[in-house]
């Protein structure tokens, strides 16, 4: 069934805060995660330009053979993306939810620094807690 | 026009009724501002000790100046001079009003005679806050410690409170413990009023 690969969330600067995967398939190592991340950054902000319609806000899905890839880009620029199998839906729903929980337990933690890597035990739980619940809705339908 | 109420202007504000003021706060708001205050102190401090200090005394103040109120607005002036009342009264209407219920647990300790504790599963404060693996046992909670301690010491009953986390097993996140070690002198009369 649908299922997601993993989850990335880029600061406005395009460096990569937070990376976790899912599956096995598409497991990478750190150095890996950053620079796809950066890729990403890039590309988004490539797309904004070549649109021929003005007011682009950038790449918003993806669709590839084997995977997905849904991008939310929030009003202060930081951008969350889940990659996925082709076809799941509501991708675009939990990638709001995990924005929530973001500016939940990352934002209103004293003790995180803004632009750095997302190290907070709340936001992982919750997290794990939310696409726990996603997957199981998935399987449902 | 006869019949028409009209409304006491008061030319001076201490004169106004106290109101029963907005019951409503934001907690997003609420969880902003503490945030700022524990990064604030941050900067402040050289290590964990005093930044636990400091919130305390942060919490101190509001403390004092919430037993007023409470004792004005909820209980008509009357003053508890019982140590189960005052904890019964922190337990309760200072929880209420703060935290909008009341706390879970209030326990007798059982090594000590003058040892209390407050449970609760998470303080609102810290809703929101993980604690980084490199601060150790430091709790935020330590601003709720200082506003009991400072409800306490105002009404008469000097104490010593702080906050642990106790872990709790088949539970992911530990709860909170506010332990309150009151004075010689309170004890003695307690003992006194028998």
């Amino acid at each position: 069934m649908a299922a997601i690969y993993s989850l990335y969330i880029i600061n406005k600067s395009g460096g990569l805060i937070f990376y976790k995967d899912y599956g096995s398939a598409g497991r990478m190592d750190t150095n890996d995660s950053l620079r796809v991340a950066s890729l990403w950054h890039s590309m988004h902000a490539i797309s904004q330009q070549l649109s021929p319609v003005a007011g682009c806000s950038g790449i918003e899905l993806l669709e590839a053979d084997t995977f997905d890839l849904h991008c939310f880009q929030s009003l202060t620029g930081t951008k969350f993306f889940v990659v996925c199998e082709p076809g799941t839906q509501h991708m675009e729903a939990l990638l709001k939810v995990i924005y929530e929980l973001y500016t939940d337990y990352v934002l209103k933690n004293p003790f995180y620094e803004m632009e750095m890597p997302i190290r907070c035990e709340l936001f992982d739980i919750n997290l794990s807690l939310t696409v726990q619940k996603e997957r199981v809705a998935l399987l449902g339908r | 026009m006869i019949g028409v109420g009209k409304i006491k202007q008061y030319s001076n504000v201490l004169d106004k009724p106290l109101s029963k003021g907005k019951q409503e706060v934001s907690l997003s708001a609420f969880a902003f501002l503490f945030s700022e205050l524990v990064q604030y102190n941050q900067t402040q401090v050289d290590n964990i000790a005093e930044l636990e200090r400091r919130l305390e005394d942060a919490g101190y103040a509001v403390g004092a100046r919430v037993l007023e109120l409470l004792c004005h607005r909820d209980k008509g002036n009357r003053r508890e001079t019982r140590l189960l009342g005052i904890l019964s009264f922190v337990h309760s209407t200072v929880w209420k009003v703060l935290f909008g219920k009341v706390a879970d647990s209030l326990e007798k300790g059982t090594e000590h005679e003058d040892e209390y504790m407050i449970s609760e599963k998470e303080l609102l404060v810290n809703r929101f806050i993980s604690i980084p693996k490199d601060m150790g046992t430091f709790n935020c909670g330590a601003f709720v410690a200082g506003i009991v301690r400072g409800v306490l010491d105002s009404a008469g009953f000097p104490a010593v409170v702080t906050a642990h986390f106790v872990p709790m097993e088949g539970q992911q996140r530990p709860r909170t413990t506010i332990l309150i070690k009151f004075a010689e002198e309170v004890l003695r009369r307690e003992a006194r009023l028998g």
